[in-house]
């Protein structure tokens, strides 16, 4: 199956006084997974509800392959959805519950139960057909929400944080299997999250969302590295907000010359952002400190740097980082990447 | 480890006896009556002899009205009434909760309002509506389902609000909507299964509020098995006939709703067994 393009074109969305969404614009290639990721309150839930015909723009148009589709009713917009929340019918047994959407589309019993038993098998739970919601885990009733939504060939998948009520390890487990299906299947599909981690593992392009608009929309890696606002920069991993002076398109921070991604950036005293990982412990860097605390997290190891006036984060090979118990006195230099002003 | 134990023990112990003794309470108190009522109706016509002439002169009633008849309306009226109430109420209560929520306080309002109003202010209010169905549609009493149908709204409302508790109705009609159910769909098909208690427990006291009215049909000039009832106690010099008649309108209602209850429940879990091996 072939994905269709998805085109949200000034999207507004007012609840009261709030501003849910301010004129989104937004399109989705065919077959290619958007996540939006943001704060709560962002409107990325919005956004994907407007899509899903779940509540009605204030202004704007949501139009899938062409067709303007803002006032379809939700049910006539064959869009496949995965909820927060589980949402299985708890009267139905897992097969009955995939097949619901077919048996509403008329397709016969017997095409039913195949098509039924072929998504189970997508998802791995064909054991489980015959089984209700309340025999099942969280896992693997969200599994189940994924297989009905996929059940009716979605012209678009949409995912509302569906891993969030989950624990982490089934979490990343599930979140690697969607990411599978949704490549096998080719479905265009939206995703919602709040979890960076999440966003940026499975996503095609990843939407960064602030107060009702897309602050930047990119590839996992340009979001993460180069950030297009501070916004971004600090919602995306962690960041160091250091002092420099910027002088002529670079900026100097306790002795390390950093070009600016922004040259146009006037002369001045200003805070400049700086992730853990371009921050580096070497022999004889411009920049010492003493380590007070040391976060073991896997591979690699985050050492927290006290400078005296201020704090900074460094993210080290564990290795490395064993090398430097709390107390060290160490000597870190910045690795010369372009930083954005704060 | 022990002490905890044994602390846990005796509180158990406390609580068993309190249990029998709030049991045996009620039990007291609800059966009491019950037996003076039964002890009545077997009461002989000389001091202290015993007689079911009182339960016989039931049987050999032959009106007017007829028993039968009576107890044919009577079980028409209730499925009739439960029928009404489940189309009028069950979209209802499903949509306030969905749609409508800060409407929840208001229905609910009106639907516990026929509580506040006496049984004779309402047929005050009713018999000309009446008299004008009298003479313009039918004479049957099964006209009567409309006053019942209002009577019922507190308790089947409650009944269906409470079923409807437990459910997370706006998930599960946005997944039936996103999958192509129609509101008829997601109403009839996603959450009334979902909340079958509820319904069934609105059904049986609407159903146990058709059977045991007497009042409003009695006023209205209509007849119900409670009015043949009264009319069997009132044709016979025998005291005894009022209490064997009472007796048989609350075994008939207490028997209904018994067998109803329990076809309802195992009908539940019939249909969950045969999913489970299907």
């Amino acid at each position: 199956m072939t994905g269709v393009e998805v085109s949200l074109r000034g999207l507004h969305r007012r609840y009261g006084p709030v501003v849910a969404l301010d004129g989104l614009d937004l399109t989705l290639a065919p077959g290619e997974l958007v996540a939006l990721l943001g704060p709560s309150g962002c409107g990325k839930t919005t956004t994907l509800r407007l899509l899903a015909g779940l509540e009605d723009a204030d202004g704007g148009q949501v139009a899938v392959g062409g067709t303007d589709i803002t006032h379809v009713p939700s049910n006539k917009r064959d869009m496949g959805m995965v909820f927060q929340a589980y949402s299985l019918f708890p009267h139905m047994t897992v097969r009955d519950n995939v097949a619901f959407g077919l048996k509403l589309r008329r397709v016969g019993r017997t095409e039913r139960e195949r098509r039924a038993m072929e998504m189970l098998e997508l998802v791995g739970l064909t054991e489980q057909a015959g089984r209700y919601a309340h025999q099942l885990s969280g896992g693997q009733q969200q599994r189940v929400a994924l297989a009905r939504a996929l059940a009716i060939s979605p012209k678009v998948l949409l995912l509302d944080e569906p891993l969030s009520a989950l624990d982490a390890k089934v979490r990343a487990q599930l979140r690697d299997e969607i990411r599978r299906i949704q490549l096998e299947v080719g479905t265009t599909t939206l995703f919602v999250t709040h979890d960076q981690e999440e966003a940026l593992a499975i996503a095609d392009r990843v939407g960064v969302m602030r107060d009702g608009h897309i602050e930047q929309l990119g590839t996992p890696t340009d979001i993460y590295s180069r950030p297009a606002t501070s916004f971004v920069a600090e919602f995306v991993g962690l960041t160091n907000r250091l002092a420099g002076t910027v002088t002529g398109g670079s900026v100097n921070v306790r002795g390390c010359v950093l070009p600016l991604a922004d040259p146009a950036t006037p002369d001045g005293q200003a805070t400049v952002l700086v992730r853990p990982e371009a921050v580096t412990v070497s022999q004889s860097g411009p920049i010492t400190g003493t380590v007070i605390a040391v976060t073991f997290l896997g591979a690699s190891s985050r050492i927290t740097v006290d400078l005296g006036d201020t704090t900074v984060l460094a993210q080290l090979p564990t290795s490395d980082a064993t090398a430097l118990p709390a107390g060290s006195a160490v000597a870190l230099t910045i690795r010369p990447d372009p930083v954005l002003v704060a | 480890m022990a002490a905890v134990r044994g602390l846990h023990a005796r509180r158990q112990r406390r609580l068993n006896v309190f249990r029998y003794v709030v049991f045996t309470v009620f039990g007291l108190f609800f059966l009491l009556p019950l037996l003076a009522m039964l002890r009545f109706s077997l009461e002989g016509s000389t001091g202290g002899s015993w007689s079911l002439s009182a339960w016989g002169q039931i049987a050999s009633y032959a009106g007017p009205p007829p028993l039968l008849s009576g107890v044919e309306i009577t079980l028409e009226l209730a499925v009739i009434t439960c029928l009404v109430m489940l189309v009028l109420l069950v979209p209802t209560v499903i949509w306030v909760r969905l749609r409508v929520r800060w409407m929840t306080r208001l229905i609910e309002a009106l639907c516990l309002l026929p509580l506040t109003i006496p049984a004779i202010v309402l047929v005050v209010g009713l018999a000309p509506i009446y008299r004008v169905l009298r003479q313009q549609f039918s004479l049957s009493a099964l006209q009567l389902f409309w006053v019942y149908v209002i009577l019922a709204l507190p308790y089947a409302y409650r009944a269906l609000a409470a079923g409807l508790e437990g459910v997370d109705v706006k998930t599960l009609s946005e997944a039936a909507r996103s999958l192509g159910a129609g509101w008829t769909t997601v109403i009839w098909r996603v959450i009334v299964p979902n909340m079958r208690q509820g319904v069934l427990n609105a059904m049986l006291l609407t159903g146990a509020l058709v059977l045991g009215e007497f009042t409003i049909a009695y006023l209205l000039l209509y007849t119900n098995l409670q009015v043949t009832l009264f009319a069997v106690s009132r044709g016979t010099p025998n005291a005894g006939v009022l209490f064997s008649t009472s007796s048989a309108a609350l075994l008939f209602a207490f028997v209904l709703l018994l067998i109803l209850s329990y076809v309802g429940r195992r009908n539940g879990r019939q249909s969950e067994r045969s999913k489970v091996s299907k």
